[in-house]
């Protein structure tokens, strides 16, 4: 009896938890993103705008116009990314839903490694240059090496990872030993890293395919090397899924029950208080900015094993970049930036397809921007929806314990 | 960025290390490894009334001179850095010009260099580049970070190419431009000062909703409907007289687009105002020491954002000056890295809006010279040639040619207490 009222009396204390937390918080943030998003295609859409000439006479054309073009946009993101029932068959209906899994892949990954220096208290903007330099060293294993099937496929996906991660030690490197700001330095970084990947793939001696065309252009990486398909030759979606997949399991177990993790957040949360405590700061930043990059380097090898066609100067596909965005939504955590990357993906699947309906695909980059400034500015969703303020009392977690634990809560 | 380092007063020898270091790289690689044949450096233009001889001058002897040059100036940096005084300006400056002239040369064996050209294509590649850096230093004074400029160029450029379209006025689309990048930079200061948000993240999230904003109205409007909202053409190309008709310096800074004569008035002025005025003394105090500036009265948040959001407007002439003021089109995503090349010439001009600008002409110069350099010797690998600003950026943040040290509070929120 005494315990039910307990309960009554803590809920609304709890309410005010689960709603100042962040997943309220986020969930608000992409509802406001596609919000806006709709806004972009209703205000650009000629129906609308014509109807908007009699509005007061018969507003409902406008509405329904309104309606119509964001159902039909949204509509084919969907069968696009998600589910196209459309398709003659299951197989062809599910296809859309494989595409997102697959190009989340490398945003996932990639959303790892600049989700860790968030951790760490450092901003990695050089995602592009780190996986410019994976692809490197990827392409180098995949296109001039050769070596039975699936080593040459470890061995080019480590290639790519160890490369990445060089150019972040470096960049750590740097900044521990001259106090140079990481953001200035990774911004040159990935300028650097493209034309000396350009570079690289105009001279056949180096990483240019052997039938030169003299555009930048590198071999297509072995039939060995390539990411073996995952579901058969109907669906192009490879083994970089279960890379990035594992790469989750990997950031979480470092993150959350590692020593090195510990260290990292340490450093993160205050890194004079981390100081005193006898961590060496400057290694922790090396370390934090080679673990990242290495994440990245997972990306890097998804985009030359991927696909069966040579990497270009343009293959990093803008992702060292999209990973910011990335790790933002997903709070810095493995299982966010899992659910954001695969957010992000299906917009890249639901691009053709938005694309085919008239739809410009580019508003998702509208929503994709919208969704993180929201996120980037926590007190301005609170403000807007009246949100309480973060609680830093453990009502929630009385609750929790009182369920998981048995007899515990009693106590 | 704040480490106990910053308190040495010992110089060191990292200049003249550097610069030695790449004057023997010239002495061996454009000079005695260097290419054979004359180079014809072209003063005047072939159009010009008044015709100067060019000078002509074989093009490996010119790498060796150089080489000897860039030595001469190692070893006077070297004979200040035992005196524990840092290397003066004007050499880097003196330094760079040599770099830039043995690698003309080295480029144009057998051909000739069209100085006129070359530097006043450079002058108007680097126009956004200096705006936008102008853009940088101001917020970056006040101590918010500004990684938005690339989005206040393109927001800038869109709005110059899309107003002047429409209304057929150049200067509509100049005040667009400079309103709506103003307004965008409002949300930068806003988001910095009252949530206290990461400065960094919300200025690469305001990149990605400008692109992203751009990208779509580029494909949804402009692309449908080009010939009434996406084709301004480019403004006059308008002549001072008299001045205009000195001899290289005439051509390169006389006679250009009114965008270009705005950057070359603009960099003095804030110059002025922000090393010379009560203004700018109060700006960078709150840069520098904001709970001091707030002490005496100063109020930070309110400085903090005008000076953010007035040098967006900057940012925003430095779009227009990318489409109205050079390509006479909005393209997607048009300002390619201009916004960013800003922010490590900020860093480069050590937040002085003179040496910032400096710093943009050596980009502006790598960007004709790789255009150029594709003509006149094809197949020379360029990439090398386009990476350089960038690697001059980072061996300066790192510390090797004179600290760069940004203003204290830079990133910083302040909350009154």
């Amino acid at each position: 009896m005494s315990e039910i009222n307990k309960a009554d009396n803590t809920m609304p204390q709890v309410m005010r938890e689960i709603f100042s937390g962040g997943l309220v918080r986020t969930v608000i943030s992409i509802l406001l993103g596609f919000l806006v998003g709709a806004l972009f295609m209703i205000g650009s859409n000629k129906e609308f705008i014509e109807s908007l000439g009699y509005i007061f006479a018969r507003p409902g054309d406008a509405l329904g116009a309104a309606f119509a073009v964001v159902n039909e946009g949204y509509g084919a993101l969907f069968r696009g990314a998600i589910y196209n029932a459309d398709a003659e068959t299951f197989e062809k209906a599910i296809r859309p839903l494989t595409e997102t899994l697959r190009l989340g892949a490398p945003l996932i990954a990639a959303g790892l490694g600049i989700g860790l220096t968030f951790r760490v208290g450092l901003f990695n903007i050089g995602g592009t240059g780190q996986l410019i330099f994976g692809m490197i060293f990827a392409t180098f294993v995949a296109t001039r090496l050769e070596l039975p099937f699936v080593l040459h496929m470890v061995v080019a996906l480590i290639a790519g990872i160890v490369g990445a991660a060089l150019l972040g030690a470096f960049v750590g490197f740097l900044k521990a030993r001259t106090g140079a700001h990481e953001v200035i330095l990774t911004i040159m970084m990935n300028y650097i890293a493209l034309y000396f990947f350009t570079f690289l793939m105009r001279d056949p001696a180096l990483l240019q395919e052997t039938r030169a065309s003299g555009n930048p252009k590198a071999d297509a990486a072995a039939e060995t090397a390539l990411l073996p398909k995952l579901l058969g030759d109907n669906y192009s979606l490879h083994w970089g899924l279960i890379f990035a997949l594992l790469a989750v399991v990997v950031f979480w177990w470092l993150m959350e029950r590692s020593t090195i993790g510990y260290r990292l957040r340490m450093v993160g949360f205050n890194p004079d208080a981390a100081r005193a405590a006898g961590i060496n700061v400057e290694k922790t930043y090396i370390l934090a900015m080679a673990l990242s990059a290495g994440f990245v380097g997972v990306a890097a090898a998804n985009q030359t094993l991927g696909t069966a066609i040579g990497v270009t100067p343009s293959s990093h596909a803008n992702i060292g970049f999209d990973a910011i965005t990335v790790a933002l939504l997903g709070g810095s955590s493995g299982p966010g930036i899992l659910l954001a990357g695969l957010l992000f993906g299906a917009f890249k699947a639901g691009a053709p397809s938005m694309q085919v309906f008239g739809v410009s695909p580019e508003v998702l980059g509208i929503v994709q921007g919208a969704i993180v400034l929201f996120i980037a500015a926590p007190p301005l969703i609170r403000a807007i929806f009246r949100l309480p303020k973060p609680q830093t009392t453990n009502a929630l977690e009385a609750i929790r314990k009182r369920i998981f634990t048995r007899g515990g809560g009693s106590k | 960025m704040t480490t106990s380092k910053e308190t040495e007063v010992k110089v060191g020898y990292k200049s003249p290390i550097v610069m030695g270091s790449i004057g023997l790289l010239t002495l061996v690689f454009l000079g005695l490894l260097g290419r054979d044949g004359m180079v014809a450096f072209e003063i005047s233009r072939r159009t010009d009334s008044l015709q100067l001889p060019t000078l002509d001058i074989d093009s490996s002897l010119l790498g060796v001179l150089s080489g000897l040059a860039m030595f001469a100036l190692a070893g006077f940096s070297f004979s200040k850095a035992i005196k524990n005084l840092k290397t003066p300006i004007w050499v880097s400056i003196v330094f760079g010009l040599v770099g830039v002239t043995a690698l003309l040369g080295w480029l144009a064996a057998e051909k000739s260099v069209p100085i006129a050209f070359i530097a006043g294509t450079a002058l108007v590649l680097a126009v956004p580049i200096i705006l936008g850096a102008m853009a940088g230093i101001m917020s970056e004074r006040v101590g918010i970070t500004n990684i938005a400029i690339e989005g206040q160029l393109l927001t800038g450029a869109f709005m110059a190419a899309v107003v002047s379209s429409i209304t057929g006025n150049f200067l509509f689309g100049i005040i667009a431009a400079m309103v709506t990048s103003a307004l965008l930079s409002m949300i930068l200061a806003v988001f910095s000062i009252k949530f206290l948000a990461q400065q960094i993240i919300v200025g690469v999230v305001l990149n990605v909703l400008v692109i992203g904003v751009t990208n779509f109205l580029y494909q949804q409007w402009l692309t449908e409907d080009a010939e009434n909202v996406n084709f301004p053409g480019t403004m006059d190309i308008i002549k001072i007289p008299v001045l205009s008709d000195i001899p290289l310096l005439g051509p390169v800074f006389f006679e250009n687009r009114i965008t270009v004569f705005f950057a070359i008035l603009i960099v003095p002025t804030i110059w002025f105002v922000l090393f010379k005025t009560r203004l700018g003394l109060r700006a960078r105090a709150v840069g520098e020491h904001p709970l001091a500036a707030d002490t005496v009265g100063i109020n930070v948040g309110r400085t903090r954002f005008w000076w953010v959001t007035i040098g967006g407007s900057i940012a925003g002439l430095g779009g227009a000056a990318l489409t109205i003021g050079n390509a006479g089109a909005f393209g997607r995503e048009m300002s390619g890295g201009f916004g960013f090349i800003a922010l490590a010439v900020v860093i480069l001009g050590r937040w002085n809006p003179i040496y910032a600008s400096l710093a943009a002409l050596l980009f502006g110069f790598s960007i004709i010279m790789r255009v150029w350099a594709n003509q006149v010797s094809p197949g020379i690998p360029t990439d090398f040639i386009t990476m350089v600003p960038y690697v001059v950026t980072i061996i300066a943040v790192v510390g090797f040619v004179g600290k760069s040290r940004p203003p204290k509070a830079l990133a910083v929120p302040y909350v009154k207490g």
